[in-house]
């Protein structure tokens, strides 16, 4: 096992000298990898040198001639700039650790790969990268550009008033958060859309919950007859586009010609409820148009884990002469929990977020004094009305950037509850 | 006898309570449909039970020259396809990644699907409206499809993930070993065997634009381009309780079909979800 042939080979050499990436790979004679490498990065500064050197300048000026000088073309292209460091910095990480980690084999004495061993090994490792890299690229446009394009709006001042291509944005750092605290209007609207968003959240799911889990017990009993046709006409809410089923509640709640005004209360009561006028009731009737449409996927949920709890459960807590109550609170309910949690934590951050039924049942309103969101405006709807009514961009942007925060707090409830990428992907 | 009323009791209770359910779900839907067979055009006026019913509504739809909804249902079914097809390739390659091999950056990737599966793409709605308009994509389906196709990417890669998992790593093992390729894994053992779970992928990224209001309200802006759930809300938004009952029947037309298909579908999703969420 003495060094036979094999020089003393260095693992420090090959990662110092991969700061120039390739040249590690060819000193661990790579030759293939390392003139990839090479190619690769030379490649990526000859083409991207404009768009970098450009998004940076954009980035840090955004532009400096009116009417020439786009703001928002800048920024999006120092976004891109961003975007391609990152991915440049992880490449060069990589680079770096795979010189230092092929070095080390070397030392430990392996064999030199044969030319064709590796192009096939090449190929071996490029491969789950060539299958995530369309999903990636879209993801990265559509979905994650958008979000930090709007992460950065929040820092600018882009108002009606303001708008490129005829001025140019500045940078204003933390003022429209400043102004959100500060400016009487906005502290108003934005503490208590705030405080509806959360109300709503809270309340409208837990009672989806609740009435999905009570209906799924109660139809799960081995007493009822015909589950199948029951459990069908329970899950028909949800199998209904919603924007259809909401607008048609607009209309049965509707203040003077609804059904339930005028078919229901008046002739029972004598007198109708201001549903649509008055937020107290608008958004009663909201939670009840939201649990309506809500139940019926948790119902399905549980439905499906209540049948796959075995049964000898129940029998051996009969045995011990468990009340119903306690099976309920020991056996069902742990379980349902445990299966569904995560789920559930969605159910929370969905309803969060929940533009539609706010937005299709009343527009947000009835509008309220002193404030310039309606009465049962969520913070979302607020960021539409903001964007697509007052074209106030930057104070919506920085609304989603605290929305954001409150989303990735559900989020980090869900890693904790979710243990699914623990143990896969071994291979 | 004590134990028999309880036993009595108790069944009633339940079906009580399923009969409630029953009312308040079935009411809305037939009261919808009800309207949509007046032949007047206002809520004010109309009943759930017309004396002189007609499917006036319905021929208006899809024979009066003003009526664009077979132009929408073009449009809705185009984005649909497009969806459909564009995001099951996409994550079913996605998907067959993350479950079958460790690559650099693979942990990460899947925090990052979990995390942004819960960002609806409307939060950055301020950011897609002003990028669609700058690359111009503004009032184009392609734009449309683009952000549907890009949006579904992290919950259904998850969801098919989930399913690739469950499929033993012993076959495409054993088929290496016989020489076949990556490709040839994926095409002639994973994708055949995870049909199911690709087939309700495929559904449901079909159905979402039949449904989705939002983000063609953003992107879209001439009525020709419209989609089918868009056009509908105009009708009622133009000027409220005017145009109710046809607002109705063209919602019975996609409703109808929509949910058939759904019930049919559901306990696959069901399924699917569980899986994804317990197992991974």
């Amino acid at each position: 096992m003495e060094s036979s042939g094999i020089r003393a080979h260095s693992t420090k050499l090959a990662t110092i000298l991969s700061i120039v990436p390739g040249l590690g790979q060819l000193y661990n004679r790579r030759y293939i990898k390392g003139s990839i490498f090479l190619l690769l990065s030379a490649a990526f500064f000859i083409v991207f040198y404009d768009i970098l050197n450009i998004g940076y300048w954009g980035l840090f000026t955004l532009g400096e001639i009116p009417t020439v000088d786009d703001s928002r073309v800048l920024l999006s292209q120092g976004i891109i700039a961003l975007i391609l460091t990152s991915f440049a910095l992880t490449f060069y990480v990589a680079n770096m650790i795979d010189a230092r980690n092929d070095a080390k084999k070397i030392q430990e004495g392996l064999q030199i790969t044969s030319l064709k061993e590796s192009f096939v090994n090449a190929w071996d490792t490029a491969f789950p990268y060539i299958l995530t890299g369309p999903g990636l690229f879209l993801l990265v446009f559509v979905v994650i550009f958008p979000l930090l394009f709007m992460a950065f709006l929040a820092f600018t001042n882009y108002t009606l008033m303001n708008s490129p291509p005829k001025n140019l944005l500045d940078w204003v750092g933390f003022d429209n958060f400043k102004a959100l605290l500060t400016i009487p209007i906005w502290r108003n609207t934005f503490l208590s859309v705030l405080s509806w968003t959360l109300v709503w959240t809270f309340v409208a799911t837990t009672l989806q919950i609740a009435l999905a889990m009570y209906l799924a017990i109660i139809v799960n009993d081995p007493r009822v007859k015909m589950k199948k046709l029951i459990r069908t006409v329970l899950i028909l809410p949800w199998a209904v586009p919603g924007f259809v089923t909401i607008l048609i509640f607009t209309a049965l709640f509707n203040d003077n010609f609804g059904a339930i005004n005028r078919d229901i209360l008046i002739p029972l009561f004598g007198s109708g409820v201001p549903w649509l006028s008055d937020p107290f009731w608008t958004r009663v009737a909201l939670i009840g148009i939201q649990t309506w449409l809500g139940f019926p996927f948790v119902f399905a949920l549980f439905t499906g884990v209540l049948q796959s709890i075995s049964k000898e459960w129940y029998e051996a807590a009969d045995m011990d002469g468990a009340s119903r109550f306690q099976m309920f609170k020991f056996i069902t309910f742990p379980h349902l929990m445990f299966a569904t949690a995560p789920l559930l934590i969605m159910q929370y951050a969905g309803n969060f977020n929940n533009f539609n039924i706010i937005y299709l049942f009343n527009q947000g309103g009835p509008a309220v004094k002193g404030q310039n969101a309606g009465g049962t405006d969520i913070l979302i709807s607020w960021v539409y009305d903001l964007t697509f009514e007052s074209s106030q961009f930057s104070i919506a942007a920085a609304i989603s950037l605290i929305l954001g925060l409150i989303v990735a707090i559900f989020a980090f409830l869900q890693f904790r509850k979710t243990t699914s990428f623990k143990e896969e992907g071994k291979m | 006898m004590n134990r028999k009323t309880r036993n009595a009791l108790e069944l009633t209770g339940i079906y009580g309570s399923i009969l409630i359910m029953f009312i308040v779900i079935i009411y809305p839907l037939l009261w919808t449909f009800g309207l949509s067979l007046n032949p007047g055009s206002s809520l004010f006026g109309a009943s759930m039970i017309p004396e002189n019913w007609s499917f006036k509504h319905y021929v208006w739809l899809f024979t009066d020259p003003e009526s664009d909804y077979l132009i929408w249902y073009k449009n809705t079914l185009i984005v649909a396809f497009a969806t459909s097809l564009g995001s099951t390739v996409f994550v079913s390659l996605v998907a067959y990644a993350f479950s079958r091999y460790s690559f650099f950056g693979r942990k990460y990737g899947i925090y990052a699907f979990l995390l942004l599966q819960m960002f609806p793409v409307l939060m950055a709605m301020v950011a897609i409206y002003i990028l669609l308009n700058l690359v111009g994509l503004l009032d184009s389906l392609l734009g449309l499809i683009l952000i549907y196709v890009g949006g579904s990417i992290p919950m259904n890669a998850f969801l098919v993930k989930g399913y690739f998992d469950t499929i033993p790593r012993e076959l495409d093992e054993s088929a290496r070993m016989d020489g076949a390729g990556h490709f040839r894994v994926l095409f002639t053992i994973m994708l055949p065997l995870a049909k199911p779970i690709l087939a309700v992928v495929a559904l449901f990224n079909f159905m979402a634009p039949f449904m989705d209001f939002i983000l063609p309200r953003i992107i879209l802006r001439s009525p020709e381009n419209y989609t089918l759930a868009l056009g509908l809300y105009n009708f009622v938004n133009a000027q409220f309780a005017n145009n109710f009952t046809r607002f109705a029947a063209g919602s019975i037309l996609i409703a109808v079909p929509i949910a058939l298909v759904f019930l049919m579908l559901q306990r696959y999703l069901i399924s699917g979800l569980t899986s994804g969420a317990t197992k991974g």
